[in-house]
């Protein structure tokens, strides 16, 4: 024993009085402790990883969509009445036996003088189109000059017919462009011949991508005079010498005038097929675009939240995970908390060093699925496939949501770890 | 310096009370090594969790250092064994995944000790216990007794009234529990610690310098150890 004792650690703590921990040193605390169980963190990380992943890429997919539909169907043009033989109520292709959509239809609405351009009569049919390097069966489109102004069609090279081409049923043909691309591909196709069930016509046009379409895309056609499609492509009399079209369409100038401009079509075809005398249900069908756009919207808004809501059952999921993890981080650190309020941790301490725990596990987990639920949307919008840009609202929904399922869940693994009483704590096994 | 008097401790557990304190009267100065020995169901480890603030007595009078625990509140009680005491466990209860230094910075974390002097301190208590070239070992890469000389640096790093030291060789083989008691024995001489150990090992009891024994809740014998062990 020595006679003269060596304090060194013994002298007196001179200590702030404060008790408990700073914010930085519980932040630290907190951190080392997820740190030091990176398995554990990682693996709790990744149920809200997946879940703000998958609520950012499936909202921003969702919303990327809807607007490329809603804006293909657009471009087709919204003023834009379409006139079909069919029985409203009933779909295309279901017209039974009534009397067909013919060219005394589309005269009797040319000379009525509305607010309008064209009426323009389309004539469908498939042939097969022969290049000398390839032949191809294609939806023919017989019409006049005029589906060029009322469906807004541009020209990639050269010129659409003409109102003489259309009266002398010249043998010229204008392409879509998947078509040209398939019968002649990177090549000049304007001045070409091809054959058309064996006839030959002049490619005088191609036409610019429409993009998909409603009606079977415009870009896979080729339209030629509806003379010719009458005359020489296709057998195209009724039995009592009429010549059918398959639908005639036309665009309304002003908006305004869509709805009244669609009465009074129908009361004319009604007249013209003595339908008004007998009082018979219409055996025709007008589609007005901008109707069936906002139907449309409706179906995509509808499409957008169903998406939202699985991505938000995942996020859920993610913070049942979360809440799990820490349940049992609680149970298997027992020893841990009960350690720590012997050493004279307030129990205000472990409920704050668990809730850190669960805010930064949430947030960080948060900040890597916002990162990984971006890559495909914004893949597909450099890749040109289709707009799909990141919102900032999925971005922050996502977001709080994580943090507040982090914090939810957190704290009542929290709390039962705050309040476990120090002595069983120690003695858990 | 703790003084208690008349001190009761009644459990209820169901129905049944079970009284593990039935009146206990003891006075420890500072500077002594002492031991509190007794069977199992004695009531020496609730006598343990009364003197380390971890539960308060159902009556009667436990003063440390002046502060009447008896009437103190769940944070008050935090911070009195943060300021007070020092912890000696059987099992240790080192942090696995965290430092030798680490883990005895950890206790003062909870007294507003700066981050520097939390440290330094640290570093010389495990010199102390000889473990100064261990600084950055982790439990998992110490030997059992090595790990009890870290737990008793974190006990005595934050210099406590008083070192309370539940069963600390119960997990230790008989050489290296020779080690641990010379070296509490030894701390208590020269750096002058207020030691209480628990234990049911007489021969471990024969290092203190007093040896209380308690039976059915009550101090059946206190004496001077005239010759401790050495």
């Amino acid at each position: 024993m020595s006679n003269q004792p060596v304090r060194r650690v013994l002298e007196p703590v001179s200590d702030t009085g404060r008790n408990g921990l700073d914010y930085r040193e519980l932040l630290k605390v907190s951190l080392d402790s997820l740190l030091a169980n990176r398995l554990r963190t990682f693996l709790t990380m990744l149920g809200i990883i997946i879940g703000v992943a998958s609520v950012v890429s499936l909202m921003t997919l969702g919303n990327g969509a809807s607007e490329a539909i809603t804006g293909q169907f657009s471009a087709l043009g919204t003023n834009v009445l379409t006139i079909f033989n069919s029985r409203p109520n009933r779909g295309p292709g279901q017209s039974g036996n009534i009397a067909p959509l013919t060219m005394s239809d589309y005269t009797a609405i040319a000379g009525m003088r509305l607010p309008i351009v064209g009426p323009v009569p389309q004539f469908s049919a498939n042939a097969t189109v022969a290049a000398p390097a390839a032949d191809k069966s294609a939806g023919i489109l017989g019409t006049t000059a005029d589906y060029a102004k009322v469906q807004s069609v541009t020209m990639a090279t050269g010129s659409f017919f003409t109102d003489a081409n259309v009266q002398g049923a010249s043998q010229v043909v204008v392409l879509g462009s998947s078509l040209k691309t398939y019968l002649f591909g990177s090549g000049e196709a304007v001045g070409e011949t091809v054959r058309i069930n064996s006839l030959a016509c002049r490619v005088i046009g191609v036409m610019e991508s429409k993009g998909g379409g409603g009606f079977g895309s415009v870009d896979d056609q080729a339209i030629v005079p509806i003379t010719l499609a009458h005359t020489r492509l296709f057998a195209a009399r009724t039995s009592d010498g009429n010549l059918r079209v398959t639908t005639i369409s036309l665009s309304v100038i002003k908006a305004e005038d869509i709805d009244f401009t669609q009465q009074r079509i129908q009361m004319t075809v009604r007249d013209l097929r003595k339908l008004n005398s007998d009082g018979s249900e219409d055996d025709f069908t007008i589609i007005n675009q901008a109707s069936f756009l906002s139907s449309l919207s409706t179906i995509t808004t509808l499409l957008t939240t169903f998406l939202a809501a699985i991505a938000g059952i995942s996020l859920l999921v993610g913070g049942i995970g979360i809440m799990n993890i820490m349940l049992v981080s609680v149970t298997e650190r027992t020893k841990e908390i009960g350690l720590r309020r012997a050493v004279g941790a307030q129990s205000r301490d472990i409920l704050l060093q668990f809730m850190i725990e669960a805010v930064v596990l949430s947030l960080l987990g948060g900040f890597i699925g916002v990162v990984l639920g971006s890559i495909l949307p914004i893949v597909l919008t450099i890749t040109g496939t289709f707009d799909a840009p990141v919102t900032l609202n999925s971005v922050v929904i996502s977001l709080s949501v994580s943090l507040a399922t982090g914090l939810f869940f957190g704290i009542w693994p929290a709390r039962n770890a705050a309040n476990l009483n120090p002595i069983q704590a120690l003695r858990h096994e | 310096m703790i003084t208690i008097e008349q001190m009761t401790k009644v459990y209820t557990m169901g129905e049944i009370e079970v009284h593990a304190l039935r009146g206990v009267n003891l006075t420890i100065d500072s500077g002594e090594f002492i031991a509190i020995m007794g069977p199992s169901g004695s009531g020496k480890s609730t006598l343990m969790n009364m003197i380390g603030c971890l539960d308060t007595p159902t009556s009667g009078r436990y003063a440390l250092d002046g502060i009447e625990v008896a009437s103190l509140n769940d944070n008050d009680l935090s911070a009195v064994r943060a300021r007070k005491l020092g912890f000696v466990f059987q099992q240790y209860m080192l942090l696995p995944r965290q430092s030798a230094l680490a883990n005895v910075e950890m206790p003062m974390l909870y007294r507003g000790i700066e981050a520097k002097e939390r440290a330094r301190r640290a570093q010389v208590a495990l010199e102390l216990v000889g473990m100064g070239n261990r600084l950055d070992h982790r439990p998992n890469e110490l030997s059992g007794g090595q790990q009890q000389r870290v737990a008793i640096a974190r006990a005595l790093a934050g210099s406590p009234s008083v070192i309370l030291a539940d069963e600390p060789t119960g997990a230790l083989d008989s050489t290296t529990s020779e080690e641990i008691m010379h070296m509490l024995q030894q701390l208590n001489r020269e750096q002058n610690l207020t030691i209480i150990i628990v234990t049911h090992e007489s021969d471990i009891a024969a290092y203190a310098d007093r040896i209380v024994t308690i039976r059915d809740g009550v101090v059946t014998t206190d004496r001077k150890n005239e010759v401790p062990h050495v």
